[in-house]
C-alpha cells in the first residue's frame, strides 16, 4: 500500500523533478545557463505558450482536444494590430480598447470551434484542426500576407520594462495562470471540466449540460489564446499571420510532458505550467550548449513519446482495447 | 464425454461454484436454468475457458483438462455462443466466422478470399442460412447474426478431433417466436455435429428443447431431472426456494406509505421497443420494486422517469407537473436521483474527491455566480460522511479509491444531500458484500421515513419482495401483475417467479 502511494506521488511530483533535473544537468554543461538574466530569456520565450497551453490544458482535461490555436492567434494578433493602429496606435490614447477586443475575439473563435463541434456532433480533433486552418485563411486574408507593425513604447514596455530582473508580460502572464488556477479551483465551470473529463456519462446522468460546458470550454481556451497573441506581438512588435506559427505542437507538448493526460480528467494548470518550463528550459539548454535547431525538434518529439509512456498506468492498458 | 466433478470456483469473498456435478453425453441437449446470480454465468465461464476452476476435475473423455483461455477449451471441442453477440459488425460474414483463424486461407501472406467464401458457404449451409459470405454483418437481422455465431463455433466440427460441445447463452432473448422455432429446429438436427448446452430465463423453452435439465442456485446444482419427467412448477420452486430472513430486510422498519402524495405518476407509458402501457403510481415514503428477467425492460422505465429517455406515448409525470422536456438536467432539477448499475461508469467519477462527486449534481447551490463555496462543500461531505457511517480517510480521499459499498454511499450522499426525493435504484446491492448491503437496506428505510419514494430494481427476487411495499412484475415490457407486499403478507418467491418466466 505504502509502494503504491509512493508510486502514485512519484507519477504526480515526475515532472517537477525531470524540470529540477535538467536545470542542474544543465548547469553542470554549462554555469551560464545558471544565472537570472538566462531565466529571464527562458520565461520571456515561455510566455506565450504558456497562455496557449493553458488554454488548452482545460479542453485537454475534458477530454477532447483543440488544435485550432494557431489559427485564433493568428486572427487575434492580426485583429488586435489592426484595431490597435487605427485607434492611434498607442495605450496612451484610445488604442487601449483594442487589448479587451482581442480577449473577445478570442473568445468568439473559441466559441465557433466549440459549437462546431458540439452542435453538428463533429470531433473535438477534426472541428478544431479545421478552424484552426480557417482562421490562419482569415488572418492571411486581413493582411494579405502583410506584416503589420506595433511600436507603440508603452505597449512594448511589456517586453522592455523590467521588475526584479524579468520583463512585466512575465509578471502580468504570472497573474494570468493565477486566474486560470482559480478557473479550475474555485469556478462551477472549472469543476465541470474535471467532471466531464473524469466521467462525460455520469456528468450527463448528474444533471450538467455536458453540451454547453464543453461550448464554454473552448471559448475560455480562446480567451487565453488570445493573451498568448497579445505577449507575441509585444514580444515581437509585429503581428502576422506567422505569429501563430508552432503554437499547437509546443502547448501540446507541453500539456503532456506536465502530466494532464489527454484522455482526460486529470492534470491543471500548473501541470501546464511545468510543462511549458520544461520544453523551454530543453530549447534554450541546447542552444546554450550549441546543438543545431533540428537536433531540438527531434529532442522535443522524442520528449512526448518518453512523457506519455511514464504517465501512463500501463498494468491498467492490458485491460483496454 | 464431457464432464465437471465437484468444480469449485471463488472469488475474494463469494464461493460462486460449490462442488458442481454436469455431464453431458454425444448429441445430447442439456438445459440450464437458475436466478440471476445462481452461478450459470461462471459455469459456462468455467466450461468454455474464460475462467479457471480452482478445485475438482474437468473431463473430456474421462481425462482431466484444464483450459488457460476459450482458445484453448475451442481446440478441445467446445464452443460458446454468445448472447451479446460477439461478431465484429463491420467485418464480412466470412471474416467473422473465421476471424483468428484466417492461416488456413493464406499464402504468401496474401488472403485467398474465394477460398475463404466456399469454405465460410460450407459453413452457412450447416446452419441453413442462405446468404452471400461477403455480406458486411451489420446488415444482417438479429437472427441471421446468431446462425452466423452458430456457424462460426461449427467450423470447430472440421478443426478438431473428437466430439464438440456448444453452449448457448440466452439465444432466444432477441428473436421472435418463429425465429425461435426455426433455431429450435435447427439445433435438434444439429444433435449429429454436436451436443448443447442451452441457458435461458424461460423455462418453458428449456423444457421444449433439452434433454435433462441442470437447476442452480447460490453456486450448486440443487436438482438434476429429465425433462419428460420435470414439470414447471417444480423448478420454479427449486430455483428460489429459500427462506427470507425478515430482519435482514429491515422488514419491521416498513412504514405505512403515504397514499395521499403521489410523487411519479405513469400513464399508459410507451417506448417502443422497451416497454408499453405502463401505469403506476410512486407515493412518498413508498419502496416499489420492478421485478422481471433482463431486457424486460425495467431500466428503460427508470431512465424515462430520470429523463435519459424520451417518452413515444402516454405521460409522466412527477409532483403534479407533466414532464414535457426529457433531460436529466430537467429530471435532477425536478427532486429526481439515479443511482445506476455500474457504479464505476455511471455513479462516481474516479479522480475526483468524496466531496467533489457529493456536490456534483448540484453545484449551483454551493456556488454564486459560478463561484464555488468550497467550504460549504467540504462541511457538507463531512456531515453526510458521517451520517451514512462512509469509509473514506476524508472528504479529500479519491473516490476511485473506496470499496463498492462506500462508492455507493457516496452516490447516496449526492442525491439526499441534494434534497432529491424521488430515488431511482438500479441494483443498489450488486457486487457489495452482506455488511455493506445492510446498509444499503438501512438506507433505504431512512430515506422512505423522511418520505423518499424509491424505485427499486432488485439485484435478486428476495431483496425486492423484503425491501418494498409494492411490487410490479414485468414481462416483455408490460406490467403482469402487481404486489402489494406489506409486512407479514409479503408474496412469496414463486408468486412472482410465476409472472416473470
Amino acid at each position: 500500500m505504502s509502494n503504491l502511494a509512493s508510486r502514485g506521488d512519484l507519477q504526480r511530483w515526475a515532472p517537477l523533478l525531470v524540470l529540477v533535473a535538467l536545470i542542474v544537468f544543465f548547469t553542470l554543461v554549462n554555469p551560464n545557463f545558471l544565472s537570472l538574466k538566462n531565466f529571464a530569456r527562458i520565461s520571456i520565450s515561455a510566455t506565450p505558450p504558456l497562455m496557449v497551453a493553458i488554454g488548452a490544458t482545460f479542453i485537454i482535461i475534458m477530454g477532447s482536444i483543440d488544435l485550432s490555436m494557431e489559427g485564433s492567434v493568428a486572427v487575434c494578433a492580426v485583429i488586435f494590430a489592426t484595431l490597435f493602429t487605427a485607434l492611434g496606435g498607442t495605450l496612451g490614447g484610445w488604442g487601449w480598447v483594442a487589448l479587451p477586443a482581442c480577449l473577445i475575439v478570442g473568445a468568439i473563435c473559441g466559441l465557433v470551434t466549440g459549437t462546431v463541434h458540439v452542435g453538428l456532433r463533429i470531433p473535438s480533433f477534426m472541428a478544431s484542426l479545421s478552424m484552426g486552418f480557417v482562421g490562419i485563411g482569415l488572418s492571411l486574408m486581413m493582411t494579405g500576407g502583410d506584416r503589420i507593425r506595433v511600436e507603440d513604447p508603452l505597449f512594448r514596455s511589456l517586453l522592455t520594462q523590467r521588475f526584479l530582473g524579468f520583463p512585466l508580460m512575465v509578471h502580468v502572464a504570472f497573474a494570468v495562470l493565477l486566474a486560470a488556477w482559480f478557473i479550475q479551483r474555485k469556478t462551477t465551470l472549472g469543476r465541470n471540466f474535471y467532471a466531464v473529463g473524469g466521467g462525460e456519462e455520469l456528468a450527463h446522468a448528474s444533471g450538467l449540460n455536458v453540451r454547453r460546458v464543453r461550448i464554454a470550454g473552448f471559448a475560455l481556451a480562446g480567451v487565453f489564446y488570445a493573451f498568448g497573441a497579445l505577449f507575441a506581438v509585444a514580444q515581437l512588435g509585429i503581428a502576422e499571420t506567422a505569429t501563430g506559427y508552432n503554437f499547437m505542437f509546443v502547448s501540446i507538448t507541453s500539456i503532456v510532458v506536465g502530466g494532464t493526460a489527454l484522455w482526460g480528467g486529470s492534470g491543471g494548470v500548473w501541470n501546464t505550467l511545468v510543462g511549458v518550463l520544461i520544453v523551454n528550459v530543453i530549447n534554450n539548454g541546447m542552444i546554450v550548449m550549441g546543438l543545431p535547431r533540428y537536433v531540438q525538434d527531434g529532442v522535443l518529439g522524442l520528449l512526448v513519446i518518453i512523457a506519455v509512456v511514464l504517465s501512463t498506468d500501463r498494468k491498467s492498458l492490458a485491460f483496454v482495447k | 464425454m464431457f464432464e465437471l466433478r465437484k468444480v469449485e470456483k471463488n472469488f475474494p469473498n463469494v464461493r460462486a461454484l460449490k462442488a458442481i456435478d454436469f455431464e453431458i453425453r454425444r448429441g445430447e441437449i442439456v438445459g440450464l436454468v437458475g436466478e440471476n446470480g445462481a452461478g450459470k454465468s461462471t459455469l459456462m465461464k468455467v466450461i468454455y475457458g474464460a475462467y479457471q476452476h480452482d478445485g475438482g476435475e474437468v473431463l473430456i473423455d474421462g481425462k482431466a483438462v484444464r483450459f488457460e483461455n476459450p482458445r484453448q477449451a475451442m481446440q478441445k471441442g467446445i464452443g460458446m455462443v454468445f448472447q451479446e453477440q460477439s461478431l465484429i459488425p463491420n467485418l464480412s460474414v466470412m471474416e467473422n466466422i473465421f476471424l483468428g483463424f484466417e492461416q488456413q486461407f493464406v499464402k504468401l501472406g496474401v488472403v485467398n478470399w474465394k477460398k475463404m467464401a466456399a469454405a465460410a458457404r460450407y459453413q452457412l449451409a450447416k446452419v441453413k442460412l442462405d446468404i452471400d459470405p461477403k455480406t458486411i454483418t451489420s446488415k444482417l437481422s438479429f437472427a441471421q447474426r446468431q446462425l452466423v455465431e452458430l456457424a462460426k463455433v461449427l467450423t470447430l466440427e472440421e478443426r478438431v478431433d473428437g466430439e464438440l460441445v456448444i453452449l448457448l447463452d440466452e439465444p432466444t432473448s432477441v428473436l421472435a417466436k418463429e425465429e425461435v422455432e426455426l433455431l429450435f429446429k435447427l439445433v435438434r438436427e444439429l444433435r449429429s455435429r454436436a451436443a448443447f448446452i442451452f441457458v435461458s430465463h424461460r423455462l418453458d423453452e428449456v423444457l421444449e428443447l433439452a434433454d435433462r435439465i441442470y437447476v442452480m442456485k447460490d453456486g450448486e446444482v440443487v436438482d438434476h431431472v429429465s425433462s419428460a419427467e420435470a414439470s414447471a412448477e417444480n423448478i420454479q420452486h427449486k430455483m428460489v426456494g429459500r427462506d427470507i430472513s425478515k430482519e435482514y430486510y429491515r422488514e419491521e422498519k416498513q412504514l405505512a406509505y403515504d397514499a395521499d402524495r403521489v410523487l411519479v405518476e405513469l400513464e399508459k407509458a410507451t417506448l417502443p421497443g422497451h416497454y408499453q402501457d405502463i401505469s403506476f403510481q410512486l407515493h412518498a415514503g413508498e419502496v416499489l420494486a420492478l421485478v422481471g428477467t433482463e431486457g424486460s425492460g425495467r431500466e428503460a422505465i427508470l431512465r424515462t422517469i430520470f429523463g435519459l429517455q424520451k417518452l413515444v406515448l402516454g405521460t409522466v409525470t412527477i409532483k403534479g407537473c407533466k414532464v414535457e422536456s426529457f433531460s436529466a438536467e430537467a429530471g435532477v432539477a425536478s427532486g429526481v436521483g439515479y443511482i445506476p448499475r455500474e457504479r464505476k461508469i455511471e455513479g462516481i467519477v474516479g479522480g475526483m474527491n468524496v466531496y467533489e462527486n457529493i456536490t456534483l449534481s448540484q453545484m449551483s447551490h454551493y456556488s454564486r455566480f459560478g463561484f464555488l463555496r468550497i467550504g460549504d462543500e467540504k462541511a457538507t461531505a463531512r456531515d453526510w460522511i458521517s451520517k451514512l457511517s462512509i469509509k473514506a480517510s476524508s472528504e479529500l480521499a479519491d473516490c476511485g479509491n473506496l470499496s463498492g459499498g462506500n462508492q455507493q454511499k457516496v452516490v447516496l450522499a449526492k442525491w439526499r444531500s441534494g434534497g432529491s426525493d424521488i430515488i431511482l435504484l438500479d441494483h443498489p446491492t450488486r457486487g457489495l458484500d452482506i455488511g455493506a448491503k445492510e446498509d444499503v437496506y438501512e438506507m433505504v428505510r431512512a430515506m422512505n421515513a423522511d418520505g423518499v419514494g424509491i424505485i427499486l430494481i432488485a439485484d435478486t427476487l428476495e431483496e425486492a419482495i423484503g425491501l418494498s411495499h409494492t411490487i410490479l412484475v414485468i414481462k416483455d415490457g408490460a406490467i403482469q401483475k402487481r404486489f402489494e407486499g406489506s409486512p407479514g403478507a409479503k408474496p412469496s418467491l414463486f408468486d412472482l417467479v410465476h409472472y416473470m418466466i
